[in-house]
């Protein structure tokens, strides 16, 4: 399409009055939104400040003395916390890619894994993870295998692993589903095989679809590594509570809720941007 | 002469609904083979067949003399040699027009990376579709979306084209542009089985036109026979409603 040429034009008087006329009204809305932003947050302030508590729970909750005092540790937890979703991510997406694949695919030869990965679902996604963490956790050192570590972070991260995964697969799968028919019959008339057009034509298109609840997934993630607190292993949770316990003081668990913050708003930020650059790339209409 | 493609009493049925009854076609190299009819005649299904994107329940269909109904044959080379071309293009949305061309030939063929783009370039360079190499296909219009689809097909060489009403999405200032490529390929020598709405286009290209009522070819020959002096009376009715609807 030829760029038209727009440098011949100058704005109508009627247009200049409309641009005035369209600044006077969203100057009154920026106004309106700041005056009702500071009335709606100031309320919840002061009836925050003045509750007949206030002055206790500023004391036990929000000590800024006390919370730079825990920190180191809390942040040592924390890096607990950051190691099992990175690497227990790594090992999920891995696993429930070939999940997600098994339960998808129509070759003869793959139905046993068919109806094993259909079964491995079932099972994980509907335990509790905590449940899974106590079996795996006390379960497998029990055995007494040669080989096996009995380190509890490496057993709390296999199970977390082992229940994400079946979640992340049912994501992927839904993904898989979800790419019209009609790609497929593209790809397989220029002569790809299925799993050239599984792996060139729907999943790339399948991935990107589900990249939001994937993230979803992913922030659920490090909360649950959190859980892996029952078994010993002391993360940022855990860390918190030894302080808050000991002191009474409860700022510990600000602490950690405020670094949890501070690494998952801006991870959603990020991947919902990056989503919507690659989509208006790609989409005429924008990202819908 | 050799017949490049051969249908032999093909049968079809989506359940209880006979699609394709009995229907035999050959087709010579060269020559462009027009299916007409009205929607639901079947037209659609037997280039799906031919492809073997559907199965047939009887008949045979032969490919150069090979039987490719045969249920050990190799469906990925038999696909190799055909290039399809849908009415609603299915360009791969999140590859560039120039990665939707390179595909097949790199992953298929085994192309170098270099020779792919060198004959994807050439195609789009001769389409007029050079300066869209690197948009996805989102961006450009249905009759360059379709364009390209048509250079996808091409770029694997097929020995036979199927095109499935590859006009019927599109308005009709673009449908010009895509019946061009067609008429080119047609005096390159390309053996093409189209179905079309187009009668006008179809007079143009068609060595035989072949009209399908309820899965069978009622009438088949010349285009002037069969669009201008049909003979069989499903034919004139078909005709006179394509006629009043202006598609003439």
């Amino acid at each position: 399409m030829s760029e038209r040429i727009n440098s011949a034009w100058s704005p109508s008087s009627r247009e200049l009055e409309r641009a005035r006329a369209r600044k006077g009204i969203s100057r009154r809305q920026a106004v309106i939104a700041a005056v009702s932003s500071i009335i709606v947050i100031g309320t919840l302030l002061t009836i925050v400040v003045t509750s007949p508590g206030w002055e206790i729970v500023k004391k036990t909750f929000f000590d800024i003395g006390y919370g730079r005092e825990v920190f180191p540790t809390v942040i040592a937890g924390l890096w607990i916390n950051l190691q099992l979703t990175f690497i227990g991510g790594a090992c999920i997406g891995v696993i429930a890619l070939g999940l997600a694949l098994m339960r998808t695919t129509k070759s003869p030869a793959l139905t046993p894994f068919r109806f094993l990965a259909t079964a491995y679902v079932d099972i994980f996604r509907g335990a509790p993870l905590i449940l899974i963490i106590l079996l795996v956790g006390f379960g497998v050192p029990a055995l007494r295998l040669t080989g096996i570590s009995s380190n509890v972070i490496f057993l709390g991260t296999v199970a977390v692993v082992l229940t994400y995964s079946a979640y992340v697969a049912e994501v992927i799968r839904s993904g898989i589903l979800s790419i019209h028919p009609s790609q497929r019959a593209a790809a397989r008339s220029l002569g790809l095989t299925s799993g050239q057009t599984m792996r060139y034509v729907v999943l790339p298109q399948a991935i990107r679809r589900v990249v939001p609840p994937l993230l979803n997934d992913f922030v659920s993630l490090l909360k649950d590594t959190g859980l892996v607190s029952i078994l010993g292993v002391t993360d940022a949770v855990r860390a918190a509570q030894i302080n808050a316990s000991r002191t009474f003081n409860y700022t510990p668990y600000v602490v950690a809720a405020i670094l949890f913050l501070l690494i998952t708003i801006p991870m959603t930020r990020y991947t919902d941007r990056a989503i919507r650059q690659r989509t208006s790339a790609q989409n005429a209409e924008g990202a819908i | 002469m050799q017949h490049v493609l051969e249908l032999s009493h093909i049968r079809k049925s989506f359940g209880k609904e006979l699609v394709l009854n009995d229907l035999s076609l050959s087709v010579q190299e060269h020559t462009a083979t027009v299916l007409i009819g009205a929607s639901g005649s079947g037209k659609s299904t037997l280039l799906r067949c031919i492809n073997l994107l559907e199965s047939i329940d009887d008949g045979q269909i032969f490919l150069d003399g090979v039987e490719i109904s045969d249920p050990f044959i190799n469906v990925d080379e038999v696909r190799r040699k055909l290039g399809m071309v849908f009415q609603s293009f299915n360009l791969f949305p999140h590859k560039t027009v120039l990665e939707n061309i390179t595909l097949a030939p790199m992953k298929v063929q085994s192309k170098s990376k270099e020779e792919a783009i060198e004959t994807a370039t050439k195609l789009l360079k001769r389409f007029d579709l050079a300066d869209k190499a690197d948009q996805y296909p989102d961006r450009l219009s249905g009759g360059q979306q379709q364009r390209v689809a048509i250079i996808r097909s091409l770029a694997i060489n097929p020995r036979l084209l199927l095109l499935d009403e590859i006009t019927s999405a599109l308005d009709p200032v673009l449908v010009n542009e895509v019946l061009s490529i067609v008429r080119d390929l047609k005096s390159d020598g390309m053996t093409m089985v189209l179905a079309t709405h187009e009668m006008g286009f179809a007079t143009q290209v068609a060595d035989e036109v072949c009209f399908l009522e309820s899965g069978n070819i009622l009438e088949r020959g010349s285009a002037q026979e069969v669009l201008h002096n049909p003979k069989n009376p499903k034919t004139q009715e078909f005709l006179k409603r394509v006629h009043q609807a202006g598609r003439l």
